[in-house]
Parts: structure tokens; C-alpha cells; sequence
């Protein structure tokens, strides 16, 4: 079951800070210690400056999960970019081009307890979840 | 996470403990706590964040400016978090690269290996040790129908895994020749062929090549832009050096070998080696060839396996037990026929 759907547009650099806002706002709201905020945060920093750098223009979507009696916080970062040509080769560690920082599309899916990422010519789609620790 | 929370309750003793008597023997165990949690993998962030809510509970009216800084601290503690977890898991996949390879090495000494012929006319030792794990150096013995030794020395250009590549390429284009054709001009022309086929620009091999006629006591070369061997004379005293011109394997593939001869005499020695062995550097300078050849001079009279173990000693201690190059030393030498 969900609830509440909102989304933050990224164009510019800026956005990016608005992403960070919103997300931590939300994750505030349902509950998450300060860890996970700061990892939610990071996750949508590195998701959005993605777009940002490579599609130009894009948008990060939030949907609060209650699967009671747990409850989550999901995330989708949409683009109609170029799309990513090696997905096992980006999602190696080691790959990204700030080399070794750990961040990164693998840092989210470590920050994040679910992660899905789909991308093609049209562009790219990834949608995470976090789950809060009761 | 639960073994996280036990240890929460340790941590917040032990800092509260410390604040208290700023006792030496508690900052001790809070480095144990440290390289506890390490093994445990819980990253920077979440230790930070231990002692946020430590510190919490010890003072529960924090002032307000001191939880913000806290909470700021966390995020900046994030990348660091992440950054520590992907050095594990490229620790542990450099592991697992380490086992392959000493797999592969071992893999290499199987199929590399190479008996050394046992012949009345000559006694023969052979010394070869890789700088890494996989060798880039190679020898190999041949005995022929009669009775004849061919031996190769050769050395390929690079190192470590494409290196011993090339080399089992070569061990198999040189096993699948005749018994009867081992004049090293064949040999270097043959194998000349399958390396310039076979193996992409920019790998190259030298190689020496001796073929010894146990009965006239010829000793025939041809050498493929390998360094120059070596004869103590026993009559002199001193060493010749013996060398034939060529390019080396894989350069060109229609090169024609040059092949020559020399008379070996009783107690005369032969020395083959490779770069690694004259070319040994020692604190900024290389080991004069001379040395080498002193070395062995001076050992004369020990038998060949000794001669080629001692050299070996001698230039592992010189460099101070870490072999910047492949070794690679063999040592034939004509027994006098009152030993027969
Ligand atoms: N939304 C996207 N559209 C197109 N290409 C993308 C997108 N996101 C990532 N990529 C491609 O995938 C690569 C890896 O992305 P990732 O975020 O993992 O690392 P990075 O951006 O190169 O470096 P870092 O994020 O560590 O600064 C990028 O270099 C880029 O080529
Ligand atoms: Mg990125």
C-alpha cells in the first residue's frame, strides 16, 4: 500500500539541494534515526547529481511505503537521457569515475535496502527503497 | 546489527567510565572496541553515530547545538562509511585474484616442467626462480635418440601472467618437434613462426639455444636476441663468450637463424642465463657480469646443481631476499673421461 507521492524536478545544480530536502523531510516524518537520514540523503545526492550531469534533466520521486508494521521510504530517479551502456561494468566497485570515494550508483544500492535500475537509449530509471529499522 | 547493539551498551560504559576518571587502561579498551568493530565491518558513520546516542543517554539534556553538530558530523561521515565498505570488498576480491594466481602458477610449474637429462658425458645443474608469482623465464632439455642434450634458455618481454602465456605456447610448439630435428637453427626458425602466428605485437622472446653432441662433443647455438653465453675454458682458465647473431622470436617471421659451434673440452663449463641474472641491480647499480662469472669460477669445482644453487644464494642475500627479475641460470659441464 502507498501513500503520498511527491517529486522534485532536477534541471540544475541546485535541485539538487531541493532533492536532499525533500527526502530528508519525508524520511524525518517516517521515522528514520539520523544515520539513515544522512544515508537517504547521499543516496538521493548521488542520484540526482547523475541526472544532472548526464541526462541534463530529470526528476526524483518519493513514495512513502506503510506495509505495516513496516515502513519505508522509496525513491525513483527518472530520466529520458543517453541511458548507461554497461550496467554490470557501472555496478562494479571500483568503476565510477570518482574511483574509490565508494560512492556512486554501487554506494546507493548500499546505502539503500532495495535497489532497481533499468536504462536503455530512452533513458534510465532507478527506483530504491529504504526500509525504516523499527 | 544486534551484536551492534550489545556493543552500544559497551561503548556507552566505557565513555562514561572515561569521562569520569580519564583512565588510561579505558582508552585502551576503546581501541580494542575499535578493532573489534572493524572485524565486525561496522563502518565510520555508524561508530559516530554510537556515540552520538551514547552521549545521548549519558546527558540527556544535551544542548541543542551539540546534537545539531552531531547530526552534521554523521553526514559527513557518510562517504567515509562507503568508501570503507567498498575497500572491503575489493580486499576480499584481491584475495580471491591472489588464490587464482598462485593457482596459475602452479598450473605454470606443472605444465613447464622439464626433466634434466642424465648423461655420462656431461653433468648438468639448472637454477630457475620466478621475482613473481608467475615466471617469466624459461628453460627447457631435450634428449635425443643418440643420446644428445638440446637445452633453451629464454626469456619472454614483460612479465607475470601474459609472459607465462607466451611461455606455455612455446613449451608446446617445441615439444611437438621431432626427436630428430634439434639443430637450434631449425629450432629458432621453427619456433620463430609459431610466435610471430600466435602471439599478439609487442610480445617478444629471446632465447638461446644449445644442442651438445655427447659423442663428437660439438656444442651448437643460435641464439634469438638472447644475452650471450658463456665457456670457462679449462685449459685457460677464462671465460669465453659465445653468441650468434638474430632477431628475436616474433619480430619477423621469415628470419633465418644463424647457427654455430664450438669444441667443448674435458672440464670446460657452459654457463646459459637470463637478463635477470646479469642485470640484478643492487642498490642503484648492476651486478657486473664479471661477478657472476667470478662467482661461478670460484665454485668450479663443486658440481653443477651446487654451483647453480650457490649463485643463487649469492644474488637472493644481495638482494636482499626480493628478486627484482625472473633467475634463470643453467650450468653443463663436461665430466673427464676418467670419470666415466
Ligand atoms: N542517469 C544517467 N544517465 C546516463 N548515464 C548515467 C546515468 N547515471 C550514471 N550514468 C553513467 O554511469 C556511470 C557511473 O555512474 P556512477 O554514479 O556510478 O559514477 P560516476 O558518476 O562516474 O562517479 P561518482 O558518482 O562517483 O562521482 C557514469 O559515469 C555515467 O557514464
Ligand atoms: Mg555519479
Amino acid at each position: 500500500m502507498k501513500e503520498t507521492v511527491s517529486s522534485v524536478v532536477i534541471k540544475k545544480e541546485w535541485d539538487i539541494v531541493g532533492a536532499r530536502q525533500a527526502g530528508r523531510q519525508l524520511s524525518q516524518e517516517l521515522g528514520f534515526g539520523s544515520v539513515d537520514q544522512a544515508r537517504i540523503a547521499t543516496a538521493i545526492s548521488e542520484l540526482a547529481r547523475n541526472i544532472y550531469l548526464y541526462a541534463k534533466e530529470g526528476e526524483i520521486t518519493f513514495e512513502e511505503l506503510y506495509d505495516l508494521p513496516k515502513v519505508g521510504l522509496k525513491i525513483i530517479a527518472k530520466d529520458k537521457g543517453p541511458g548507461i551502456n554497461d550496467l554490470s561494468a557501472v555496478m562494479e566497485d571500483g568503476y565510477s569515475t570518482s574511483g574509490g570515494l565508494g560512492a556512486g550508483l554501487p554506494g546507493v544500492k548500499r546505502l539503500m535496502d532495495e535497489f532497481d535500475l533499468v536504462s536503455d537509449e530512452e533513458g534510465t530509471k532507478v527506483t530504491t527503497i529504504k526500509w525504516a529499522r523499527p | 546489527m544486534s551484536s551492534l547493539r550489545s556493543d552500544m551498551q559497551d561503548y556507552k560504559d566505557l565513555l562514561s567510565k572515561y569521562l569520569e576518571t580519564k583512565d588510561e587502561a579505558i582508552l585502551y579498551q576503546a581501541e580494542q572496541f575499535s578493532k573489534q568493530s572493524i572485524q565486525q565491518n561496522i563502518s565510520p558513520d555508524e561508530i559516530v553515530n554510537v556515540h552520538y546516542q551514547a552521549l545521548k543517554d549519558i546527558y540527556p539534556d544535551l544542548h541543542e547545538q551539540i546534537e545539531g553538530s552531531f547530526k552534521f558530523l554523521i553526514e559527513t561521515m557518510i562517504s567515509y562509511g562507503l568508501a570503507y565498505q567498498e575497500h572491503q570488498v575489493l580486499r576480499e576480491k584481491q584475495i580471491e585474484l591472489k588464490s587464482e594466481i598462485g593457482v596459475a602458477a602452479n598450473m605454470q610449474n606443472t605444465l613447464l616442467k622439464t626433466s634434466v637429462p642424465k648423461t655420462h658425458a656431461i653433468d648438468i645443474g639448472v637454477k630457475s626462480v620466478p621475482a613473481r608469482e608467475m615466471n617469466g623465464d624459461y628453460h627447457h632439455f631435450i634428449k635425443d635418440e643418440q643420446g644428445n642434450v638440446g637445452v633453451a634458455v629464454a626469456d619472454v618481454i614483460g612479465k607475470g601472467i601474459p609472459a607465462a602465456f607466451c611461455m606455455s605456447m612455446i613449451k608446446f610448439a617445441m615439444e611437438s618437434f621431432s626427436e630428430n630435428q634439434i639443430y637450434p637453427q631449425w629450432i629458432l626458425d621453427s619456433l620463430n613462426r609459431v610466435v610471430s602466428r600466435n602471439v599478439e605485437q609487442g610480445m617478444f622472446v629471446t632465447m638461446f639455444y644449445g644442442l651438445y653432441d655427447v659423442y663428437t662433443h660439438q656444442f651448437y647455438y643460435a641464439s634469438a636476441g638472447h644475452e650471450p653465453c658463456f665457456i670457462l675454458r679449462n685449459e685457460t682458465r677464462e671465460f669465453e663468450e659465445i653468441d650468434a647473431k638474430g632477431l628475436l622470436l616474433g619480430v619477423e617471421s621469415a628470419v633465418k637463424y644463424e647457427q654455430l659451434n664450438t669444441s667443448i673440452h674435458e672440464g670446460d663449463l657452459i654457463v646459459l642465463l637470463t637478463d635477470g641474472v646479469t642485470e640484478c641491480r643492487v642498490d642503484g647499480r648492476f651486478i657486473e657480469q664479471e661477478e657472476v662469472l667470478n662467482i661461478i669460477k670460484e665454485h668450479e669445482h663443486l658440481n653443477s646443481q651446487e654451483i647453480v644453487e650457490y649463485v643463487f644464494k649469492y644474488f637472493e642475500r644481495l638482494q636482499d631476499f626480493q628478486l627484482r627479475d625472473d633467475f634463470t641460470l643453467v650450468v653443463m659441464k663436461r665430466n673427464s673421461s676418467l670419470s666415466v
